[in-house]
C-alpha cells in the first residue's frame, strides 16, 4: 500500500519542497481583503448556493415522479398477491435508471457537460440535478416503502387511485422524513457545487482553483474561510429546518 | 406563530430562494437544447467508441485502479488513527472531566470536515507534489474530521458504568481507556471506518482530477488530450469500481441486517 501510493512523507520535508510549501503558506497572510475581491467572493459564494439550489430543484423534478413510479407499495395489482408482470418491469426499469444516474459521480457528469455547454454554471446545475435526482428518487422510494403503509393501503383497497393514496395516505405518513432527507441533500449539494467549480462549473470552486494555480495564498485563505463559513451556515439552517419539520 | 403559518413562511422562503437562484444564474438552456449542442453531445459520445482495450493500456488502467484502492485504504487507516486521537481530546470522558481541549478540537474537526477532499487535494498537490501521496493525505485529512466527530459522539454516548467502576478501583486514565472505553466503542469505530472507506474509494477515483493520482488523474490527462477512446476505458473502469463497491456494501449490509 505504501509503495502503491508512493507514500513518502519525508519528501515533503526536503529543503526544496519545504521552501515551496513555506512560501505558499506564508503567502496566506495577510488574507486578501480588498473591497473588490470581497465583493467578487460574495458574488461567487451566492452563485455556489444558487447552483446547488437550482440543481436540487432539477433533482426534485426528476426524483419526485420517478420515485413515485418505482414505489412498490403503490401497486394495485400487488394488493392481491403478486405484482403483475408489466408494472413489475416498469418499476424495476425505473429503479435501475435511478441507480445508474446516482452511481455516476457528479464530477464525471460535470466534466462531460462542460465539454458540451461550455464553462459556467449550466454544467454544474445539470450535474447536480442528474446525480442527486437519482439519489433522491431511490431514497424517496425506499422511505415510502419502509414506512407504515396501512393507511395508504386501505385507501387503495377502497378504490382510491394511486395518486390519491399517495397524497392522503403515504405523504402525510412520511412527510417529515422526506423533507428532512431533501434538506440534508441540499446541504451536501452546496459542498459538492464547490467541488464542481474545480472542473469549470462556476462558483467559488472555480475561483479557488484559479487562485491556487497562481499561488495567490491570500486569496485562497479568504475563499477557504468564506467557504467554511458557508458550509457551517448551511449546516445550521438545515438543522433548524429539520427540527421545525420533524 | 401557528405551525401552519410557520410552514407557509418556510415554503415562501424556499420558493424565493429557488426563483432567485434560477434568475441570477445565466443558465444557457436554449444553448443546451439547441441542435448544435445535441450534435456536439452526439459527436462527443460517438468519439468514446471504440474504447481503447490494448493490453498495454489496460495494464496501465489496472495499476491506476490498484493505486486508487491503496490511496483510499491508506487514507482511511491514517484517518482512523488521527481521528481516534482527536476524538479522545474532543470528548468528555466523565462528569467531572472539564475537557479543556473539547471546544478547540471540535472546531478543528469541523474545519477539517467542511473542506471537501478535492479542495484538500488541490492544496496538498502544492505541498506534496503531483501524485497519489497528495490524494492519500487529502483523504486522510477530510476523513479525520469526519471520523473524529463520529468517534467523539460515540465515546460520549457510552454507558459510563464500566469506566466509573474502574476509576473507583483506582485505575489510571490509560487503563480506563484500554479496559473500558476502547472495548465498548470498538465495534462502532470499526463500522464507521469501514463506511468511510467505502465513501473514500468513490472519492479517490475522482480526486485525481486535480492531479492527486489514481484513476482520476489518468481521466483528466487523457480527457485533456482528447484521447476519447482511452477516456472511455477509464470511465468504464471507474464506474465498475463504484458499482462493485456499492454492490459489496449492499450485500454485506443486507446480510448483517438479516
Amino acid at each position: 500500500m505504501l509503495v502503491a501510493t508512493e507514500f513518502r512523507p519525508w519528501t515533503m520535508f526536503e529543503p526544496q519542497s519545504r521552501q515551496v510549501t513555506a512560501n505558499f503558506l506564508r503567502s496566506f497572510f495577510p488574507p486578501e481583503l480588498s473591497a473588490d475581491f470581497l465583493r467578487m467572493v460574495m458574488r461567487e459564494a451566492w452563485r455556489t448556493v444558487a447552483i446547488a439550489t437550482a440543481g436540487m430543484t432539477l433533482a426534485f423534478l426528476i426524483a419526485a415522479p420517478l420515485g413515485l413510479v418505482s414505489t412498490r407499495v403503490l401497486s394495485i395489482s400487488a394488493l392481491s398477491g403478486k405484482m403483475a408482470t408489466l408494472p413489475f418491469m416498469v418499476r424495476q426499469g425505473v429503479r435501475w435508471t435511478l441507480i445508474v444516474l446516482r452511481s455516476i459521480p457528479e464530477l464525471v457528469w460535470a466534466l462531460v457537460f462542460v465539454r458540451v455547454v461550455g464553462l459556467g454554471p449550466t454544467a454544474g446545475v445539470l450535474a447536480i440535478g442528474l446525480t442527486y435526482g437519482g439519489m433522491l428518487g431511490k431514497v424517496y422510494g425506499d422511505i415510502l416503502e419502509s414506512g407504515d403503509s396501512a393507511s395508504g393501503e386501505a385507501l387503495l383497497r377502497n378504490g382510491g387511485s394511486r395518486l390519491q393514496s399517495f397524497f392522503f395516505g403515504f405523504l402525510p405518513q412520511n412527510a417529515a422524513e422526506l423533507t428532512s432527507y431533501t434538506v440534508y441533500r441540499w446541504e451536501c449539494a452546496i459542498r459538492s457545487s464547490v467541488v464542481l467549480g474545480f472542473v469549470g462549473a462556476g462558483g467559488l470552486g472555480q475561483q479557488l482553483d484559479n487562485s491556487m494555480k497562481m499561488f495567490m495564498g491570500g486569496e485562497v485563505f479568504t475563499m477557504l474561510a468564506v467557504f467554511v463559513g458557508l458550509v457551517a451556515l448551511a449546516d445550521l439552517l438545515s438543522t433548524a429546518l429539520r427540527r421545525i419539520m420533524g | 406563530m401557528s405551525t401552519r403559518q410557520q410552514a407557509l413562511m418556510i415554503m415562501l422562503g424556499l420558493g424565493a430562494l429557488v426563483i432567485a437562484s434560477f434568475w441570477s444564474l445565466d443558465l444557457q438552456w436554449t444553448q443546451f437544447f439547441s441542435n448544435e449542442a445535441l450534435r456536439s453531445m452526439g459527436r462527443f459520445i460517438g468519439e468514446f467508441f471504440p474504447p481503447d482495450t490494448s493490453p498495454a493500456f489496460l495494464a496501465k488502467v489496472r495499476s491506476a485502479l490498484v493505486e486508487t484502492l491503496a490511496m483510499s485504504a491508506l487514507g482511511t487507516l491514517l484517518a482512523g488513527i488521527v481521528g481516534l486521537a482527536l476524538a479522545l481530546a474532543a470528548s468528555r470522558q466523565q462528569v467531572q472531566d472539564r475537557a479543556p481541549a473539547r471546544t478547540p478540537v471540535r472546531l478543528l474537526l469541523n474545519a477539517l470536515r467542511s473542506v471537501p477532499e478535492l479542495v484538500w487535494a488541490g492544496l496538498l498537490v502544492i505541498a506534496a507534489g503531483l501524485g497519489p501521496m497528495a490524494g492519500t493525505l487529502a483523504l486522510a485529512l477530510h476523513t479525520s474530521g469526519v471520523l473524529g466527530r463520529l468517534f467523539a459522539e460515540a465515546i460520549e454516548n457510552l454507558p459510563s458504568g464500566p469506566a466509573a467502576a474502574l476509576r473507583t478501583q483506582g485505575a489510571g486514565p490509560i487503563q480506563v481507556f484500554l479496559y473500558a472505553t476502547l472495548p465498548q466503542v470498538l465495534p462502532q469505530i470499526i463500522s464507521y471506518t469501514l463506511y468511510r472507506w467505502e465513501n473514500n474509494i468513490r472519492a479517490a477515483a475522482m480526486l485525481g482530477v486535480v492531479g492527486a493520482g489514481g484513476l482520476g488523474q489518468m481521466l483528466a490527462f487523457h480527457m485533456g488530450l482528447f484521447h476519447m477512446g482511452k477516456t472511455a476505458t477509464i470511465l468504464v473502469a471507474m464506474l465498475a469500481l463504484v458499482g462493485l463497491v456499492d454492490a459489496i456494501s449492499y450485500g454485506v449490509r443486507s446480510r448483517l441486517a438479516r
